[in-house]
């Protein structure tokens, strides 16, 4: 019981900073958020950490340890035992202080999402088969660890080209289901960016929630902008649609 | 005037809405209509609020299973529930409403689970008549916070994120005029001027050490409200969940959703007892919150505990494609934070603060305050759930009174020509006070002050009361309340959680007291408030609800009488709807 667990967390702002050690006592199940939370308590009140929930409903408190993107309140420290335990804020927004990033990109890209439309209203009759494929959709908390990893945001910071997995999986939400009448087909094919991603699932890697964000969200939405731009049988009998997309202004210009 | 108030950011609306939770952006959803300016102000990110907590549902009486269910039977389960202390206006008005405000979400993007028929299924939950909690596996606050949130980026609204607000604002008249806040990111002060405020900033479960609630549930809109003037009223009653998690000590008080039980789990004592069978053998595991959690600990008194302290949940008879399917969080949570395996044992479980059924005293059709231009909305607000909340009734209310605060304080905010004026010295006192802290070296550390209060709290104030137990537990909170105005921080003021958590500790002693001082005043048990040297439901108690503010002290004011026509309805002793299948059964 009386076992110490040594953390190194990054300590800084925008204008730099570095990592400073601590010690802290282990419990029995104790996660990186709660060893965090002691050090703010009794060495560094100052320390910034976000967080809400502490039950990986809330996705507030997503960070960098040992280099892999994480939630804090849902990594056991008994994974890291004998070792240093590095805490990075996330790499690939801009910094505010100690853990916390700006994520505030992220916010701005969610209003580029036209919003749900329905041509019906409520009750809607679905059946359960119908939703299940959107209701994985919905078990993303915005915890923005997928961003984070996209190799498309964060080596090449092409956040002006494409919105990130977490929005595909928004955008899939809406275009998946069984009732809504929007079309975010050409959303993607051109300021969303879906031809930037090149699926090596690193985003399905982090994900908490388990989301299979490449397998059903970005191949299928891909799959949706390549039969509307790229089908030409299709794009002579296309019938759903009302307006003759264009293709894409320019070709993919990443590869990771 | 201070070059702090000089370069003071200032933004102005027609309605502010304080707190970005469910209740928060229903309202401003509400609110916002063409040509009226309306702001948001959240304690954390967007769509971070404690209603993602919500697991179970959300109870409308639809029908869609159990079709004998309607308004009246929702009706009946909330005031009996919550022990006939409610305002009888404010449940009617919720339990007609609750079914179209569910749809609604339908309609912005919400997908529920479904019925064999394609309808909104609903899961039983404990003291509802019938299956009634709409739900999407166990993450229904998650699915409708998130859907208000994409609506309400869709619409005209000024979003404020991570924005604390100190004090509330008002004009010579007494009118509310704005609030000061500042941003956590930078520390830097921001004035919001406005006709009219909706309060909708939570509870305060964070006032005990187990708890299910999350870091903002710090009571800042109750005592923010408090010191204005607002009346606060039911504060002794405070809901203990039954079932938080045990084990390990890093996440005690978790919640573990009442889905398990409406899914069919079963408590079990150290013994292998079906415990429930015994307290209620009607209801058994699905009795009110009330009940199941205080027949837990009694059985943890008597020694017939798990070995942390708790009772057994087992819900290994549904299966792990049922379980997996229905509770995936729940199964999750245990699987990496306990290494237990709910579709394979049982777990422990034990009770944990949950719900704050007392609050601000709001009216039932607009819910205005006794403060003209203050609105208060979801759990910051009282009157719905008496001395009991039910489970699923906490989500009806945040969307049937997030509607219907966004629309009072709209209405308000239309009958007032200007914008009230704030006295510029009143704002430039609150800079000082807050920025305080920062002044005081080897001052008292807020987070300990905080750990303190919980052991107080928890101590003192928790699922068994005593006079005694309680008059210890308030004269400790007056004196914490004396160490804590010497509390000192370390730092600078962008993102120092030191200096944020000296605000949320002075709002929760604010309300501490008060919930000692309700819990004093009620010399009874009722509901979730159970006192040893008053072991009975009283009548005569019965007839009051207690109403503190800073001016008038606590008194007693009389529970609403229902009129005629809802007084009928418990007249049979039990719900309509149950008379009604029954009349039926016997029919056939």
């Amino acid at each position: 019981m009386s076992e110490d667990i040594v953390l190194s967390i990054y300590r800084g702002d925008k204008s730099g900073g570095e990592e400073v050690r601590y010690t802290v006592p282990l419990t029995p199940g104790m996660v990186v958020l709660d060893a965090v939370h002691y050090v703010q308590a009794h060495e560094a009140q100052d320390l910034a950490v976000r967080w809400n929930c502490k039950a990986a409903h809330c996705g507030s408190c997503g960070a960098e340890i040992n280099g892999r993107p994480k939630l804090l309140c849902k990594t056991r420290l008994d994974d890291y035992q004998g070792q240093v335990v590095h805490i990075q804020p996330m790499q690939t927004f801009p910094i505010i202080k100690d853990l916390v990033s700006d994520v505030s990109w992220n916010y701005e890209t969610a209003k580029k999402i036209p919003a749900f439309q329905l041509s019906q209203s409520a009750p809607l009759q679905m059946q359960q088969f119908d939703v299940d494929r959107v209701q994985e959709f919905h078990h993303c908390i915005e915890c923005f660890l997928c961003q984070d990893t996209c190799h498309v945001l964060r080596d090449h910071d092409a956040k002006d080209q494409y919105f990130g997995p977490r929005f595909m999986v928004k955008i899939a939400e809406f275009e998946m289901h069984p009732r809504e009448t929007g079309d975010r087909v050409p959303l993607l094919a051109k300021q969303a960016g879906l031809d930037m991603c090149n699926v090596t699932k690193c985003c399905t890697e982090v994900c908490p929630q388990h989301i299979r964000i490449t397998d059903n969200a970005i191949i299928p939405l891909k799959e949706r902008v390549a039969d509307q731009y790229w089908d030409p049988l299709r794009a002579l009998f296309r019938r759903k649609k009302t307006t003759t997309p264009t293709a894409p202004d320019s070709a993919p210009t990443i590869r990771g | 005037m201070s070059t702090q108030f000089a370069t003071l950011e200032s933004h102005t609306f027609d309605v502010l809405v304080i707190g970005s939770g469910g209740a928060g952006l229903r309202a401003a959803v509400q609110a916002a209509v063409p040509g009226v300016s309306v702001g948001i102000i959240g304690k954390s990110l967007l769509g971070k609020a404690h209603t993602v907590m919500a697991e179970g549902g959300v109870a409308a009486s639809f029908g869609n299973v159990d079709r004998w269910d309607g308004w009246e039977t929702h009706f009946y389960d909330t005031m009996r529930s919550g022990h006939f202390i409610n305002d009888y206006r404010i449940a009617e008005i919720f339990a007609h409403e609750a079914p179209e405000r569910v749809l609604e979400l339908e309609e912005w993007g919400a997908v529920f689970d479904r019925t064999p028929e394609g309808k909104i299924m609903q899961r039983p939950f404990g003291a509802h008549s019938f299956r009634r909690l709409a739900h999407i596996g166990d993450r229904t606050g998650m699915e409708l916070l998130r859907t208000l949130q994409y609506k309400a980026i869709s619409q005209d609204i000024e979003i404020f994120q991570e924005v604390t607000v100190t004090k509330l604002l008002k004009d010579a008249a007494g009118r509310m005029a704005g609030a000061l806040a500042y941003y956590r990111s930078t520390g830097e002060f921001v004035l919001f001027r406005t006709k009219a405020i909706v309060l909708a900033t939570g509870g305060w479960g964070k006032i005990y050490k187990v708890t299910s609630n999350s870091w903002e549930s710090t009571g800042d809109g109750g005592a923010l409200a408090y010191r204005a003037g607002a009346e606060m009223m039911d504060m002794e009653m405070v809901q203990f969940h039954p079932t938080g998690m045990v084990w390990p000590p890093g996440v005690r008080g978790l919640l573990v959703t009442e889905g398990v039980r409406g899914e069919g789990g079963f408590l079990y004592n150290s013994e292998g007892e079906r415990f429930m069978l015994r307290y209620d053998p009607e209801r058994k595991e699905l009795s009110s919150r009330d009940v199941v959690a205080r027949s837990i600990y009694k059985e943890v008194q008597a020694g017939r505990g798990t070995p942390h302290g708790g009772a057994w949940l087992d819900i290994t008879h549904k299966g792990p494609e049922f379980i997996k399917r229905k509770l995936p969080g729940m199964y999750e949570q245990y699987l990496t934070l306990a290494d237990v395996d709910i579709t394979k044992e049982k777990f422990e479980v034990a009770p944990t603060c949950h719900y704050t059924m007392g609050g601000v005293r709001a009216e039932a059709e607009t819910c205005a305050t006794n403060i003209p231009g203050l609105f208060a909305a979801g759990e910051v607000a009282c009157g719905l759930h008496g001395a009991n909340r039910l489970g699923g009734n906490s989500l009806a209310d945040l969307l049937v009174y997030g509607k219907r605060a966004g629309e009072g304080a709209l209405a308000y905010s239309q009958s007032i020509a200007e914008v009230p004026t704030i006295d510029p010295q009143e704002i430039e006192a609150e800079m000082e006070r807050v920025m305080a802290p920062f002044s005081i070296t080897h001052g008292e550390n807020p987070f300990l002050i905080h750990e303190e209060l919980q052991d107080i709290m928890s101590n003192h104030a928790g699922i068994m009361r005593s006079g005694p137990d309680l008059e210890e537990g308030l004269a400790k909170i007056q004196a914490l309340t004396e160490r804590s105005a010497n509390m000192g921080i370390t730092g600078s003021r962008v993102y120092n959680p030191g200096w944020h958590a000296v605000f949320d500790v002075q709002s929760m002693l604010a309300l501490a007291a008060l919930i000692f001082r309700g819990a004093l005043a009620r010399k009874e048990s009722r509901g979730a408030h159970w006192r040893t040297d008053y072991p009975d439901e009283l009548p005569e108690m019965g007839q009051w609800n207690f109403v503190q503010s800073v001016d008038a002290g606590i008194k007693e004011v009389p529970v609403p009488q229902m009129p005629e026509e809802l007084a009928r309805l418990f007249e049979r002793g039990m719900a309509p709807g149950v008379w009604k299948s029954q009349q039926e059964g016997k029919e056939n």
